[in-house]
């Protein structure tokens, strides 16, 4: 089967984008997928630091895309996990060195030799952004629960289809469960219900993540931390498989049942 | 949020989030910015008044959504049939 391309983009930057695709790319790549991670963020490379491949780079994107060297010498190997690679974008360089074509061309190339490639999208709404979702099949917009993001996260739905690329699906990165409880953050519902697409994942806010980007180990390698679990249920998803969403906004003592009941407007 | 201010009747601000969020969805996805809907008010107690009697302050004009569809409602109360009564010269 050729690979699927993912897409993860958000508009607003800093919810999660690159360690989102991190982790995806681990998951899927834990459960035996062949995997490509690409950083479509050409200048402001940083996939390549979460994955913990940044020391093993020679050639980018954009050598690639500009013919300097061949698709496989830009393929980096990871040390875990043996069907895992990356190819990392060029850092001295800008968004317009590469064309929504040459994506298309580039993930064309790669379809016949791997499962999946996900491919890592700057933040905005430019050409970067156009790069990004060009050769996408499926594309993840990933937001958190706040005004900002999930804003950016609706304008981003709308170009996303206009690109008609089938409705896109979503992430609602960094959740923190005790503010939700208490009415101070938005609840995954009331996100639902304002952008309107289908959910694949929610990922509460958990320190293990910037513990294992700090480490260059993503969370989703063990898969031991809450943040890691939710990523690799969002893998299990994207793979077609039907995974129950852990309802991470009701806690289980007695005030976390009649918070479930009151918001299921009493038929919990 | 705390017991007390729940106690008071303040609502969490989840719910301004939620309610402020809609609203600006609701103005982007209309590409219709809310001071341009002012200007668009404007205009039609303008126009309006040239054929009926109206209360301009009691216009309303607002954007909603409903199954997918944008909309603009306009809600343009006329004055009440004594007060539209004029003299004759």
């Amino acid at each position: 089967m050729p690979a699927k391309v993912v897409t993860i983009t958000s508009g607003k930057g800093g919810v999660g984008k690159t360690t989102a695709t991190a982790n995806i790319g681990v998951a899927l790549a834990s459960a035996g997928q062949r995997v490509v991670c690409l950083d479509a963020d050409i200048g402001l490379r940083n996939l390549d630091v979460v994955l913990g491949l940044e020391n093993r780079i020679v050639y980018d994107l954009v050598d690639v895309v500009e013919g300097r060297c061949k698709l496989r010498q830009a393929l980096i190997k990871d040390k875990r996990l043996p069907e895992l690679y990356l190819i990392p974008a060029a850092q001295t360089r800008d968004k317009t060195a590469v064309s929504p074509k040459d994506m298309v061309r580039l993930a064309d190339d790669l379809r016949g030799e791997f499962d999946w490639l996900i491919i890592d999208s700057p933040a905005g709404i430019e050409r970067g952004f156009r790069n990004a979702v060009a050769p996408a099949d499926t594309v993840v917009i990933i937001t958190n629960p706040e005004v900002s993001a999930v804003r950016d996260a609706d304008r981003i739905i709308g170009l996303v289809e206009a690109e008609e690329k089938g409705p896109p699906k979503l992430v609602l990165n960094r959740v923190k469960p005790e503010m939700v409880r208490r009415g101070d953050m938005l609840a995954t519902a009331d996100v639902l219900e304002v952008l309107a697409i289908e959910l694949i994942g929610v990922v509460p806010e958990d320190e293990a993540v910037l513990v294992s980007s700090n480490q260059g180990s993503p969370a989703a390698l063990d898969g031991k931390s809450r943040a890691g679990r939710a990523f690799r249920d969002i893998a299990r998803r994207l793979n077609g498989e039907s995974v129950p969403f852990e309802d991470l906004e009701a806690g289980d003592g007695l005030f976390g049942r009649l918070a479930r009941l009151v918001r299921s407007g009493g038929q919990a | 949020m705390n017991l007390l201010q729940r106690l008071r009747g303040e609502s969490p601000s989840a719910v301004a989030a939620k309610s402020r969020l809609q609203f600006v969805l609701v103005h982007d996805r209309a590409d219709l910015p809310p001071g341009k809907l002012d200007a668009l008010k404007d205009d039609l107690v303008e126009v309006l008044s040239r054929h009926v009697e109206i209360d301009p302050g009691a216009v309303q004009i607002s954007l909603t959504r409903d199954r997918g569809q944008q909309r603009l409602v306009a809600d343009i109360p006329l004055a009440p049939a004594r007060a539209r009564r004029r003299p004759v010269n």
